[in-house]
């Protein structure tokens, strides 16, 4: 397990320290008092976790990722995944909408440069336990993250956008939105800014519904967005920076943690029913073992990918420096990323699988104490946030010019 | 190796605009250039010249000016 930095002395003051259990303890208890009793409400009803999410709220997890000098937990990518994978071990959509949450604040956190405006929201985000919300899809762009077709308009000190996206996750229930758009009306597609909708700076008119095979608490429908506000909520920083060294990283990073949650859970009914199995007929080994054994053997090779990439992450990022600044911007580093995400969002499925054979019947069915339904229909989105074709295509593009000198 | 590079750039980088309109600092990715569409620039430029971009060398801002590209490529032609 991850050492936590939070063993540390606190330095905070009074006001905003959080409580003095680690930050994965505490998301444990969220993930077990809270999320668990509600998950399958959540999938069914194809709504919201909003008790989970004030759960985490009420333990200061929304700002676990944000720096101790600003007010929050001062966690890693290590410690965050660990989190991520917490509560997506008892509800799939309260940890990959805390993921997503994660992914937003880090590209603040990440590129906002010193700017002013930034800094004090950091501090709002700790102060307030605001939830952030992604809208980087497009109607238009083909699931082109890195193209946008909608364009900010800066004049006189203050910004308008309007955007119509095809899903933005959690966007009627989140505090604030991170948008990407052209730089201004004459960019090129892929000269793109994030803009920062806060409250009261932007409204959302809905487009569709949310009803989908899983991760149905997610609540991800399309949305037209217009936005206006003053032009410091513009981050100074390239979106196509923002994109490279943090938001894809951290993506393919905190998603595969959740999915390694929804992964570990499913072959934990497995293992529990294994075990009913076995005391039911001491001596004999049940037909499901040898099954276990192997879907055990996947799980662990699902585990090792998440944190060794996890941990080669963090060790470039934890010291900057010209070296570590090169092997971040690298082709190979790129290719693993996409690698752990192509991997992950397959043995998800794969695992969950082989976990429904072992429960056979007890696992099909949804009123059972081992079933995997609901782990099986959420582990199938996995291969479609961000397609795997799309990016099997990038690595077969980058794999022409990597020479592995 | 500008017009040579300027060339390329007219058949793979993709820019929005007509290349005599790019100078040599001007920023290729704002001009359009997807991170795809650099590759093949990479591509083109190691067939035509015979060279080969080091892993070192494999990164956005090498690429991002005609001015850097040039650079890179001098250096690479040098040490051959």
């Amino acid at each position: 397990m991850v050492t936590s930095t939070l063993d540390r002395p606190d330095r905070l003051t009074a006001a905003h320290a959080p409580p003095k259990i680690s930050l994965l303890d505490r998301a444990r208890r969220v993930a077990i008092e809270t999320a668990r009793i509600h998950a399958d409400d959540v999938d069914k009803q194809a709504r919201f976790p909003r008790e989970a999410i004030e759960a985490l709220r009420k333990e200061h997890l929304l700002s676990a990722g944000i720096p101790r000098e600003l007010g929050g937990g001062g966690a890693d990518i290590v410690e965050l995944g660990t989190i991520c994978e917490a509560l997506a071990q008892e509800c799939a959509a309260t940890g990959m909408i805390y993921a997503m949450h994660v992914i937003q604040v880090a590209c603040i956190v990440r590129h906002h440069a010193n700017a002013p405006f930034f800094g004090a929201f950091l501090r709002d985000i700790c102060e307030r336990q605001l939830l952030l919300a992604s809208v980087t899809s497009e109607v238009g762009v083909g699931g082109e993250t890195r193209t946008s077709i909608a364009a900010v308009v800066r004049e006189a000190g203050r910004y308008t956008v309007e955007k119509n996206a095809t899903t933005i996750s959690y966007g009627a229930e989140a505090d604030a939105l991170l948008l990407t758009a052209r730089a201004s009306a004459n960019a090129a597609p892929g000269d793109q800014v994030l803009v920062l909708l806060c409250s009261g700076e932007y409204s959302l008119e809905k487009k569709s519904n949310w009803d989908t095979l899983g991760m149905r608490g997610t609540c991800s429908p399309a949305f037209h967005v217009r936005a206006s506000g003053p032009d410091d909520r513009i981050l100074p920083v390239p979106f196509a920076t923002i994109s490279s060294e943090t938001m894809v990283p951290y993506s393919h990073i905190l998603w595969s943690s959740a999915w390694l949650g929804i992964a570990t859970s499913a072959l934990a009914r497995a293992r529990a029913f294994v075990r009913m199995q076995a005391r039911s007929k001491p001596g004999a080994v049940p037909p499901g073992a040898l099954r276990l054994a192997e879907a055990s053997s996947q799980l662990q090779l699902m585990s090792n990918n998440v944190y060794e990439v996890a941990d080669e992450w963090h060790r470039l990022t934890i010291r900057p420096d010209a070296e570590h600044d090169d092997a971040l911007s690298s082709i190979a580093l790129a290719l693993k990323m996409n690698n752990l995400k192509i991997a992950t969002s397959q043995l998800v499925v794969d695992i969950v699988n082989r976990a429904l054979s072992i429960c056979g019947i007890h696992g099909y069915r949804n009123d059972s104490t081992f079933a995997v339904g609901r782990h099986l229909r959420d582990a199938h989105s996995a291969a479609l946030m961000v397609a795997n074709d799309r990016i099997y295509n990038n690595n077969a593009s980058l794999l022409l010019v990597l020479k592995d000198d | 190796m500008k017009d040579e590079i300027r060339n390329i750039l007219r058949d793979h980088a993709r820019l929005a605009a007509a290349i005599d309109s790019i100078g040599d600092d001007t920023d290729l990715y704002q001009a359009g250039m997807t991170s795809h569409a650099s590759v093949n620039v990479m591509l083109a430029l190691e067939g035509l010249l015979d060279i080969e971009f080091p892993d070192r060398m494999l990164r956005r801002s090498v690429f991002e000016s005609i001015s850097a590209i040039d650079r890179a490529v001098e250096e690479l032609l040098a040490s051959r």
